[in-house]
This record gives C-alpha cells, structure tokens and sequence, in this order.
C-alpha cells in the first residue's frame, strides 16, 4: 500500500478496532505543540493524509477521544502525531502536558480515505499552523518514493516558531508564508508578513489536477477563494477543518 | 483496555446522561466539518427533488417548499468527531410532509441523499420517516449560514450528523442500499451515536 502510485480502495481493511499505542518519543521544542512517536500495536499501514484516533481513559471509566492526523511516513516503523495545546483542551493539554515516554494509549486508525494522496495526483496543499501535520506525512512520502514533484506544499502562520516542521517544510521546498513577521528570501529580498496573495497561490497551483487544504474554517474558506481565482475550481478541493468553533 | 495514566478528565468531563458514548458537550461551539469547500446557493435557483421510488416525483422551489406545513426539531446533535450540542432548534419541513405530497411505493426501503456539492449520503428509509427527519433552513430563529449548510440542509439528529447532508438538493428513494460519501471513506452505514457506530466495522 505504501508504493508509489496506489491510491486507497475501498475493499481494503479499516481498522476496526481500538489498540495500544506505546509512547516512545515525546518532543516538546515547537512551544505550544507537542509530537509523539508511538509503537502502535497491530499498526496496519496509511495512505498519507490519515488520520489516528487517540482515547484517553479515567480511572472511573469516563474516556476523552480526538483525531489526531498522522506526520510521519507509511514506512516510518513509529506512528507520529504532532498536537497542538489548546489552553484548557481536554486531550490536547493532557498530551502536552502529562504524556512521557512509555505511556500507554488507546488509538484506533488510520481512518479517512478521502483528504489522502497517494503519489500520483499533481496537487497543492494549503495548510494554516497545526493543518500542515498531514502534509508533513505526504512529503515525507514523496520524497522517499521519488514523487515529491507532483506535491507543492504551501503553509501559513503566524510566526515561524508558530509553524510546527519549519525547517522541515523549508528544505522539502514548501512556500511559507508568515503573517505576521517579515521573512528573509533566497534572493535576499523579503516576504512583507501578509496573507497568502492570490499571485502566490495561482503561480504554485500552475497545472494541478488537486488541492488538500487544511486548516481552521476562516482559513479554508480564504484559500478556497484564491485558489478559485487561480482557476482551481472547488470540485478539485478536498478540505479538512480543525480548529477553534465559530 | 487499561487506565491512561494521570488522566482523570478535563474541562470537557460532564458525566451527562444526555451525552452518547464518547461524546463531550461543545457548549455554545458549532465546529464546522465538511469535506469540501462551501459552496454560495443562490436561493433564486435552489430547487429539492423527491423521486425514485415514489408515485409522484416532485421538485419544490423556494417558495413552493415554505408553503408546506412548518415543523421545527428541538433537541441535540452529535458530530462522529466527538462533539454533541444540546438544545439545539431546526426549522423546516419534516420529511414526512414531503413524501405525503410525493407517496412512497412499496418496495423503497432507502433513501440517497445528494447536495449541490455531489456530497452524498445514504439512509433506511425508516431513518427519515415518522417524525425523524426534516428538511431545515433555520437555526435558532435564523437563516441557516452557508458554513452550516444553508440556505437548506437534511436533519437527521438520531444519526451522526454526516447523515444529516449540508446543502442537500435530492432525495432519491430506492429499493436498496449504496454507500455515501463517508460511508465508502470509511465510516458506518448507519451512524447510530447511542450504539456508537462510528466506522465501518462497529457493530
Ligand atoms: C480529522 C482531524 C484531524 C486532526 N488533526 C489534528 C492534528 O494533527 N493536530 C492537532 O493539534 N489537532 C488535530 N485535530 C483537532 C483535534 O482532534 C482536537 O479537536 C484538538 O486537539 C482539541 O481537542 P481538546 O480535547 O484539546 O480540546 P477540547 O476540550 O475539545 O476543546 C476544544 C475547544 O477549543 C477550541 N479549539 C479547537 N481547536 C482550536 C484551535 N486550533 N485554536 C483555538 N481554539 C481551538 C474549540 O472551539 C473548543 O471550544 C484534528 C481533528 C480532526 C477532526
């Protein structure tokens, strides 16, 4: 499932049911955002743009469960989610707060077949902050397999530190574009912080077939207006929405 | 499965009986989910069709679906994704109404419900009849917003709310079953929160 070129059908096994996450690694250096490595029992494998439910459980039996898309690569040997902490966010600060290494946690998954890319389809991706997770896990995907040409990665926030895999994004060759901090280019000229500018969008959208575009709903609609105007007509978008409620 | 260490339940943790398993209360949120970008309905050309297995195939407009009798929900919702809203009130037309105008023959026992975006979701037809089901373009007193589905969508509140298809434009009923959008992305054909049929494969 993990070759270049296949994308999910529906005839293949979903996971059905709940297993054991082990966490292994737990790395708290992107402020505000947590990233976990789990062992996950049982792991069947995913289709870049999956997701992995996560359930938290009391002792009195009471659980808490999220979605939580997936970072890492189908043939990373561990599964890695990247959380944001949400002040008084019942799973996400309890992540961000309390998890170590070598805790246990109930995760069900990969689940979702249609925000998902499986190397073949020439598309963009738009992400705002913590929407970027799923496409760190298709990068990574198309760089090992070869496919990383067909993917543009375009991601938004606010400040560089707020931007979870910067670095990551900026050497796979993804657009960053800041809004509120100025950014240095390679001509050496500098992005003035804004929002993505229809320019922008309509010279990295040249020629693709597919948009992914995920982040909070003011986001997504925002981008699904300019990438209208860059002649990406909305049966092209697929969208996937976190976020703060309305 | 065992205890998560340290956990005991954040802000979220109500013990509410009014909640489904693994549901918490989103308060006065309405998170917006769709799988696609919003689209503007001009309501100058929205038209909804009942056909298939009915006696009289019918599409109303506008104005033709307001002079039907109006009938409100009062009551909560739940999203797959684990957020339920209480208190929640819908106004429309039930259904019901709508397939008293169209009739039902006798071998329909399903109902595809497609939205202007292709979005498509299916349901038993016994899920949308008798009272359970309406057709809604208010909220709380006002016009439903696009975001939520507006101008018009399907009301399912006994069912995950994916069943309840955002900007729905055709019911066709049918004398079998076909999977919907989600449905064939992974999720369950029924979606009965209190059993708590999330994915394909829960019971
Ligand atoms: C398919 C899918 C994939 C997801 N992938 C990720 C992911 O990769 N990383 C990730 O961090 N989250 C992701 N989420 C969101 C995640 O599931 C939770 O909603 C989030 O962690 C908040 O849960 P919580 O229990 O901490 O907060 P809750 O106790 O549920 O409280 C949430 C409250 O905070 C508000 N809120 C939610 N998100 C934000 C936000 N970003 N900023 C400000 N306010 C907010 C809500 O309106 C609500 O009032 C995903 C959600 C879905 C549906």
């Amino acid at each position: 499932m993990s070759e270049a070129g296949t994308e999910p059908t529906r005839t293949e096994a979903i996971a059905s049911s709940w297993t054991t996450a082990i966490v292994r690694e737990v790395d708290r250096s992107t402020a505000g955002f947590v990233r976990l490595r789990l062992e996950v029992a049982d792991r069947q494998d995913h289709v870049p743009g999956q997701h992995y439910v996560l359930r938290l459980r009391a002792p009195d039996g009471y659980t808490a469960q999220r979605s939580y898309s997936i970072a890492s690569d189908p043939a990373d040997p561990l599964v890695e989610l990247m959380v944001e902490c949400l002040p008084r966010g019942e799973v996400s600060s309890f992540l961000h707060d309390v998890v170590e290494v070598g805790d246990e946690l109930e995760a069900r998954g990969p689940i979702g077949r249609w925000f998902v890319w499986g190397g073949t389809t020439p598309s963009i991706c738009v992400a705002g902050g913590s929407g970027v997770v799923p496409f760190v896990s298709m990068l990574r995907y198309a760089r090992r397999t070869g496919t990383d040409a067909g993917l543009t990665v375009v991601a938004s926030a606010q400040t560089r530190a707020r931007l979870p895999y910067a670095d990551e994004l900026e050497s796979a060759g993804a657009f960053i574009a800041l809004t509120r901090e100025n950014q240095p280019l390679p001509d050496g000229s500098e992005r003035v912080a804004a929002h993505l500018y229809p320019e922008e969008i309509a010279a990295l959208a040249d020629g693709v077939e597919r948009a992914y575009v995920c982040g909070s709903v003011g986001f997504v609609s925002f981008v699904g207006r300019i990438l209208g105007e860059a002649g990406v007509r909305s049966d092209m978008v697929r969208v996937e929405q976190f976020g703060p409620t309305s | 499965m065992g205890i998560t260490r340290g956990f005991t339940g954040g802000a979220r943790r109500g013990g509410d009986t009014r909640l489904p398993p693994g549901q918490y209360d989103t308060g006065a949120g309405w998170p917006v989910l769709s799988a696609e970008l919003t689209p503007q309905v001009d309501l100058d050309e929205w038209t909804l069709t009942v056909d298939g297995l009915v006696d009289r195939p019918t599409t109303w407009d506008w104005r033709g679906i307001h002079a039907l009798p109006p009938s409100s929900y009062f009551g909560d919702i739940h999203c797959v994704t684990t957020w339920s809203k209480f208190d929640t009130t819908f106004s429309g037309v039930s259904v019901d109404a709508l397939l008293q105008v169209t009739g039902v023959r006798l071998e329909a026992t399903h109902v595809f419900a497609t939205s202007t975006t292709g979005y498509t979701t299916n349901l038993p037809l016994s899920d949308i009849t008798d009272g359970k089901a309406w057709i809604v373009w208010e909220f709380d007193g006002k016009p439903l917003t696009a975001e939520h589905g507006g101008p018009v969508r399907l009301l399912v509140p006994h069912l995950y709310f994916w069943k309840s298809a955002k900007w729905v434009t055709r019911l066709e009923l049918r004398d079998h079953d076909e999977q919907g959008f989600w449905e064939r992305n992974g999720y369950h054909d029924r979606g009965d929160p209190w059993l708590e049929q999330r994915y394909q494969g829960d019971a």
